[in-house]
């Protein structure tokens, strides 16, 4: 970490210390620790790669007809999966074969992306806070609310976080995305709990909460001002890679038939598998869209993990 | 530091400094008495249902005064329980026992509003200087949250101003206010964290190790530092530290603490040439002088063996099995603090307490 | 100035060469904001049974030092773009791998200031003092453990025989810092590398250390290096002195000399500015600014913008680390200091 030259004894004594020629002072940049952990991020290629993925993922997700003009609901049984993909037709509604309700492979790619990102960044946003929360409070006031809130976060860690969910979704007919979001939120929130109250407890035993302390500090200013930010940066790495899973585990959801009703990769890859011998692309695509996604944000998550890190420097 | 040496430039003379430095002490009424103080960390088994095995006495029956305007050092060995004590006067953990005193009023049974007035009379100093101060804070947001958690100490419009003040009080440049702590040294640290306990405008500081994390060229300044503002605002201080050297050269006053007791206390000519606990004498003969000169003339006590554990204290005297002096009654007899019986009579510098059955005076510092 | 006094380093000849010589030694660190030339030149030697300290603050390079001659320095970010490391006269920094390990414990061994991170806490004491002579002498299992309990009793570790058994956390501070200095004697190594040996411990603990530490030095003639900032420590165990500020070596003096008569400001400055135990004492002496920032070290000589003798020849050129001499021109042996103004500082 740099540390400044610059002394007390300079205030007065610039003379002895700077030449002519030399600026008096110069003025430094003031970066914090994100502005150090912004610093390393930029020249880490796989912050950026990740990191452009993760745009283009949003701008398609958020208008995914600038990528395609073919209705991804549109079946067109004239052209199911007899017919192939035509890759000379780059972006158009044939580029990637049909579907064997003669949908195009690509739209569908296309339009899942919005029901993926929205239930990994919607899961990503319940755990952090529901599970930061407690976290929080456990590490933070210790004795038997730490002991009865860990017992239940330990609880909940012991059961299988997809065997739950399905459980859990089986007993929705109709799943919309906040069924889905909720049901997955259910059982993720003990790892970000863990995380958060572990970090919870390194932090308030740092000399500058006692300082606060001893200046009559309440606990709200205590929690929020001192600790929070402090212990922040853990949660925010697993919540990165969390984003991913959660995209990973809808899908499954999907697949199994106990996830969202509509268009989704897990869906299309569910259907693709039945016809896995005669049209293996209609299962390939979908794939490849979610493998990409879940991988760029577990490399952002990684990269921000040891950019925050400051051992690794 | 230029300021600071400015500063003295201008009033202090080579005599104004000396006298300065013999002013007699106003003792009147001590500012803060503490009585009996005690601090027994519970020892628990089990998880949810917890039962307590036993207890580590951390501090266990400390009685001192601290005086207006005075230091009072505090020295022991890690685990003697000196640190505690700073955390139970700055009220950071629950006596288990005993009474703390401000002028008059027991801080450890008040709370609340009445504690929030005390604590801006009393501040502290942080021993790491890497630690105390949050990372995520500018130096003016660290400097100015006494103000935020003490409106009425400031007006919203000053503070600013009294930041700005206060970093130039103690040495630092005004302008460096929206800086982060890691770009600062050690020692640029360790001034911000004073000017936080100063932004109150206290009347006692616990300064606890506040220079043991510095480089020795810079512990000086500091040190300076720290004389130069108790004068200026007539700051009480308590000085908890390790260094022997560094406590003799600010306090007036010096206590010797040993496994959670205070073994021996006295101004600092009676403890560091007069001492009469022999606990006191070894540790003052292990310090390494720097002066080879002096290292053949010097008479040193080597103790055998570890500081017991606290949660499990020898009985009588707390040193005695560490002790060449050690006889029954040391195990039989836990000695008190006071002026021993053969001293009583005497005005030598010998006569100040000392809770040793077999007190006698025993000079280990000076050589031949 | 005479030609004598600019005249390079020549380590003192003595009859049967010093036992561990560095010459010319630099490292660099290679950091994202830059290169950090933490040692500048620097030489020194030990003969066997000699005490050397390294006294400086941090970021002075004295550890950095000591890590390269153990070879224990992470290359990268650290590099070694120049320097010898002689030990009984052969250049460290040529052998290979292979040789260095067979070195390392067996002729040279290091102590560090955190005995509890140095031992392995999932292991007994007797276990890891034992694993020496597994590897280097493949001694068996029993034959290991009595040298092991031999060790411990030698370092003055009571009931070593009921103890060999315990783990590292079941033993105090000042016990494991033991465990450390018989892990090091265990091999009966030449030349010993103290990093701070008694820096994490309490002033009574720390000197039965250091007299420990002492008299097997004494016993097995070994020639020892003490890293450490206190100026105390090294008056009551060093035979020499070299101060180190910046990277290079400010000032060298047998310790009796040292501390009646520095001969360099930062030296004079450091000895004023400590308290006394045996008097109350004025305000303290204190060297103002701060220890430089080893990515920008100010031109000339490194202390220069703390320093109060300071011209301008200070600001521009290097001070070479020349022999200092008395008035009279009277040698002064084994005294050096890289000060363009040594006679003042010495004589005036």
């Amino acid at each position: 970490m740099p540390e400044m030259t610059t002394t007390p004894a300079e205030k007065t004594t610039t003379t002895a210390t700077g030449g002519p020629g030399q600026p008096e002072q110069k003025p430094e940049k003031v970066r914090g620790l994100w502005g150090d952990a912004w610093r390393d991020l930029r020249t880490n290629w796989i912050f950026i790669v990740s990191a452009v993925l993760i745009v283009l993922l949003l701008v398609m997700a958020a208008f995914p007809s600038l990528f395609t003009d073919a209705d991804p609901a549109k079946a067109n049984l004239a052209k199911h999966y007899l017919q192939h993909p035509n890759y000379g037709h780059i972006f158009s509604a044939d580029w990637l074969g049909y579907d064997a309700q003669g949908r195009s492979v690509f739209a569908r790619a296309i339009y899942g992306t919005r029901a993926s990102l929205l239930v990994g960044a919607g899961t990503t946003l319940v755990v952090t806070v529901v599970g930061g929360l407690i976290g929080m409070i456990a590490g933070y006031f210790g004795g038997w609310v730490d002991a009865v809130l860990s017992r239940i976060t330990d609880m909940f860690f012991g059961i299988p976080f997809l065997l739950g969910t399905m459980v859990m979704l089986n007993s929705f007919p109709n799943r919309s995305i906040l069924t889905v979001i909720m049901a997955l939120s259910f059982f993720g929130w003990t790892q970000t709990a863990r995380v958060m109250r572990g970090a919870v407890i390194t932090v308030k035993s740092q000399d500058y909460v006692h300082a606060a302390k001893a200046l009559g500090a309440g606990t709200p200013r205590i929690l929020f001002r001192h600790v929070l930010p402090n212990a922040v940066a853990p949660v925010i790495v697993v919540a990165t890679i969390s984003l991913g899973i959660y995209i990973g585990a809808e899908a499954t959801l999907s697949f199994l038939g106990l996830g969202l009703n509509g268009v989704s990769w897990g869906n299309d890859i569910s259907d693709g598998g039945n016809s896995i011998r005669i049209a293996k692309f209609i299962m390939l695509y979908p794939s490849i869209m979610l493998s990409i996604t879940v991988l760029a944000f577990i490399m952002l998550g990684e990269a921000v993990r040891n950019a925050l890190d400051p051992k690794q420097r | 530091m230029a300021d600071i040496d400015k500063g003295e430039a201008v009033d202090a003379t080579p005599d104004a400094a000396a006298a300065s430095l013999e002013k007699p002490l106003e003792r009147g009424e001590p500012i803060l008495q503490v009585r009996n103080l005690k601090k027994h960390f519970p020892l628990t088994q089990g998880v949810l249902f917890k039962r307590q095995i036993g207890a580590v006495k951390a501090v266990d029956g400390i009685s001192f005064d601290l005086y207006q305007g005075e230091t009072l050092g505090i020295v022991g060995e890690s685990g003697c329980g000196k640190s505690t004590v700073a955390k139970l006067l700055m009220n950071l953990e629950q006596a288990t026992e005993g009474e703390v005193f401000y002028k008059g009023q027991d801080i450890t049974k008040v709370s609340g509003r009445a504690m929030k007035a005390v604590r801006r009379n009393i501040q502290m100093v942080f021993q790491d200087p890497y630690t105390s101060l949050n990372p995520r804070m500018t130096v003016g947001d660290i400097i100015a949250e006494p103000f935020d958690i003490h409106p009425e100490a400031a007006p919203k419009g000053d503070r600013r101003r009294k930041v700005q003040e206060l970093l130039d009080v103690v040495g630092l440049n005004p302008e460096y206010i929206n800086r982060y702590p890691h770009q600062f040294s050690g020692g640029q640290r360790q001034r911000i964290g004073i000017a936080r306990g100063l932004a109150l405008n206290p009347e006692i500081i616990i300064c606890d190790e506040p220079v043991s994390a510095l480089d020795v060229s810079v512990q000086a300044q500091v040190i300076n530092l720290m004389e130069k503002l108790q004068d200026e605002f007539n700051l009480s201080y308590i000085f908890i530290a390790h260094d022997l050297s560094i406590v003799r050269h600010i306090s007036d006053r010096v206590g010797v603490m040993y496994l959670g007791k205070m073994a021996e206390i006295g101004t600092d000519t009676q403890i560091y040439d007069h001492p009469t606990h022999p606990y006191t004498q070894a540790l003052l003969s292990a310090v390494p002088v720097p002066d080879p000169e002096s290292r053949e003339g010097r008479e040193r006590i080597i103790l055998t063996g570890d500081v017991p554990s606290p949660a499990n204290p020898p009985s009588g005297c707390r040193f005695r099995t560490r002790c060449w002096k050690a006889q029954d009654k040391c195990a039989e007899e836990v000695p008190v603090l006071a002026v021993p019986e053969r001293f009583k009579s005497s005005d030598s510098p010998a006569a100040h307490e000392s809770a040793c059955h077999f007190a006698e005076e025993k000079n280990v510092v000076h050589t031949g | 100035m005479t030609t004598t006094q600019q005249a390079p380093f020549v380590p003192t000849p003595r009859a049967e060469g010093p036992l561990l010589e560095v010459r010319d030694l630099h490292v660099e660190f290679h950091t994202r904001d830059g290169v950090i030339r933490a040692v500048n030149g620097v030489n020194y030697s030990v003969s066997a049974g000699e005490t050397l300290a390294v006294l400086g603050e941090s970021g002075s390079g004295k550890s950095v030092t000591a890590q390269a001659i153990m070879g224990i320095l992470d290359m990268p970010p650290a590099k070694i773009p120049q320097g010898e490391i002689l030990f009984q006269g052969q250049d460290m920094l040529k052998m290979s791998a292979e040789e260095r390990r067979g070195l390392r414990g067996a002729k040279i061994a290091m102590i560090f200031q955190d005995a509890l991170s140095s031992l392995n806490p999932v292991l007994t004491v007797g276990y890891q003092l034992g694993e020496m002579f597994r590897v280097h002498q493949g001694l068996g299992k029993k034959e290991a453990k009595a040298k092991a309990i031999e060790l411990m009793d030698r370092v003055k570790i009571p009931a070593a025989a009921a103890r060999v058994n315990d783990f590292p956390h079941q033993f105090s501070g000042g016990m494991r810092q033991r465990i450390m200095i018989a892990m090091a004697l265990a091999l009966e190594p030449d030349l010993i590398i103290a990093d701070e040996p008694t820096t994490a411990l309490d002033v009574t603990v720390q000197a039965q250390v250091m007299d420990l530490l002492a008299e097997l030095q004494r016993e097995y003639n070994m020639g020892l290096i003490l890293i450490t900032h206190d100026l105390g420590v090294v008056a009551d165990v060093a035979d020499k002195i070299a101060v180190m500020y910046a990277g290079r070596i400010v000032e060298q003096a047998p310790v009796h000399e040292l501390y009646k008569r520095p001969a360099h400001p930062y030296t004079r400055g450091l000895l004023d500015s400590i308290p006394r135990l045996d008097q109350k004492g004025q305000e303290l002496f204190a060297i103002q600014g701060l220890p430089p920032n080893l990515l920008k070290v100010p031109t000339g000589c490194a202390f220069n913008p703390r320093c109060p003798m300071a011209q301008d020849i200070c600001r521009t050129d290097l001070p070479a680390l020349v022999e200092v001499s008395e008035q009279d021109g009277g040698v002064l042996p084994g005294r050096r200091s890289a000060c363009h103004f040594w006679k003042e500082t010495i004589h005036g």
